[in-house]
């Protein structure tokens, strides 16, 4: 258990790290979140009153987005170098490195998502008429929604034509329930109208059962590539 | 078995006239909707056959997984195909009765919504068996088909919250069924199930054919090269 | 009702051009049989 959660770390350390370093993709991803806010801000410019409605789906379309434009070069660098192959040999298990790309993206994801709320909240006037703290939980348990499956469905979008369109196409239809939950629950929140506990119990459930899955088949596929 | 086919076929023909004629004619008028309640006779029995060729592609997917049994993928592929187009006919019907009924196309009622989920989860499962190049493309189809199927439930339970908090139209009988009625759905339904068989039957024998055909082809091409050495 | 013919013809529009998709796929692939007989 101890090698597995060494090696998660170490993997994830060798990812920020080189992260970090090229910043050209990082760069160009917080450039595409803030456009997308402000393309959005143009396009719909409600009154304070009927942003609140709205702003919920609107966030977390954009971070949707976002999201897809940080999952499609998830396994890029592995596939430049070949690593992949070295990883089917090595006795590494391979949940260490789906971990290991899963936390990275999340942290990535969720940094762009931080950058991106301030902004919104700017253009749309925004402010939480109800308990604005449970919006966190939101945050993460979604965003973890996203980026467990996005991973995952990069993973198999490895040997596919069309690998830049197939990881949405993939992702969209099955992320449908968290996507309902997370926009839900931001507008309840955001509105003070209805209560959000039952989308976040939902959330929560999501990511227990698509966690457990991607890690239970991510060996099967890693070796079918 | 050859002559199983025809004879099952002309059955299914005759079971899909009657059920047609009981949906047209015997079944009673309903009273607040009129005729047009008569879809329901179509785009019920549709939403279930679709349910359950999406279910059947549940467990196939499941048998490759731990087997990797050919029969079993084929069953996959196939069973997802008919469900799709069975869906499709779920999505094209319940608009045309919401319209007259309801004066909208669309509304995000309990089995539409659900149906056009399912919809999109196996035509990207239909696209990513197109797409997916390399002998490995029924593993991975088949790991996106557990991923969809476990996804079902929560759908179900996020679009029924939903609807709880927004509520709309539902497309549908609102109450109790007239035994006459649910008489009739059931023989449609029968027919229509019957009629999923055959096509089923069909699309497996086509893609024997053609994997037999591809892997001649796939032969062919290696004897070519080794002689031409 | 019209709305009601036209979901019932809607329904079989759909059936029956699954259907002949199927059948345009087996007569290409009796083509490619051939092909591979001449061979």
């Amino acid at each position: 258990m101890s090698t597995l959660s060494a090696i998660t770390a170490a993997t994830l350390q060798k990812d920020l790290r080189l992260e970090w370093r090229s910043k050209d993709a990082v760069n160009s991803m917080l450039f595409f979140s803030l456009l997308v806010v402000v393309i959005f801000s143009f396009s719909f410019n409600p009154t304070a009153e009927e942003s609140r409605q709205i702003a919920g789906g609107l966030i977390w379309v954009a971070f949707l987005f976002a999201a897809v434009v940080a999952l499609n070069q998830t396994w890029a660098r592995e596939l430049r170098n070949q690593v992949l192959d070295a990883y089917r040999v090595s006795p590494a298990p391979a949940v260490a490195l789906f971990l290991a790309k899963v936390i990275g993206n999340f942290i990535f994801v969720s940094v762009l998502e931080a950058l991106m709320t301030p902004l919104f909240i700017v253009f749309y006037s925004l402010r939480a008429l109800g308990p604005g703290w449970q919006l966190i939980p939101v945050a993460a348990l979604g965003t973890w929604a996203l980026v467990v499956n996005g991973t995952f469905f990069a993973a198999m979008s490895i040997r596919t034509r069309s690998r830049e369109i197939m990881l949405p196409l993939l992702l969209f239809p099955i992320s449908i329930p968290a996507l309902l939950a997370m926009v839900e629950a931001t507008s309840s929140i955001l509105t003070g109208e209805n209560s959000a506990k039952f989308w976040i119990v939902l959330l929560a459930v999501y990511d227990v059962v698509f966690t457990t899955v991607c890690l239970l088949l991510f060996e099967t596929v890693l070796n079918a590539e | 078995m050859k002559r199983a086919f025809p004879i099952f076929a002309i059955v299914t023909a005759g079971l899909l006239t009657f059920a047609l004629y009981e949906a047209l004619v015997v079944a009673p008028t309903e009273q607040t909707m009129g005729d047009v309640q008569r879809i329901f006779y179509y785009h019920v029995p549709s939403a279930w056959t679709a349910f359950l060729l999406f279910f059947i592609n549940f467990g196939a997917s499941l048998v490759y997984l731990i087997k990797r049994n050919t029969k079993a993928d084929i069953l996959a592929l196939v069973s997802a195909e008919v469900g799709v187009v069975f869906c499709t006919v779920v999505l094209v019907t319940g608009p045309i009765w919401a319209r007259p009924v309801w004066g909208i196309w669309w509304t995000w009622d309990m089995r539409l919504t659900l149906t056009l989920v399912l919809w999109l989860i196996y035509v990207s499962y239909l696209v990513l068996r197109r797409f997916s190049s390399g002998s490995q493309t029924p593993l991975i189809a088949a790991v996106l088909a557990i991923f969809g199927a476990l996804d079902v439930p929560l759908v179900y339970f996020s679009i029924w919250y939903f609807r709880t908090q927004h509520p709309s139209p539902v497309i549908g009988r609102g109450g109790e069924l007239d035994p006459r009625m649910a008489h009739v759905l059931l023989i449609n339904w029968l027919a229509f199930s019957c009629f999923a068989f055959l096509v089923c039957w069909s699309r497996y024998r086509l893609e024997q054919v053609k994997r037999d055909v591809d892997e001649t082809q796939a032969l062919e091409a290696l004897l070519e090269t080794r002689s031409v050495r | 009702m019209k709305y009601l013919y036209a979901a019932y013809a809607a329904t079989w529009l759909i059936h029956v051009g699954y259907l002949g998709n199927l059948y345009l796929r087996y007569k290409r692939l009796q083509q490619e049989i051939t092909d591979l007989r001449k061979k």
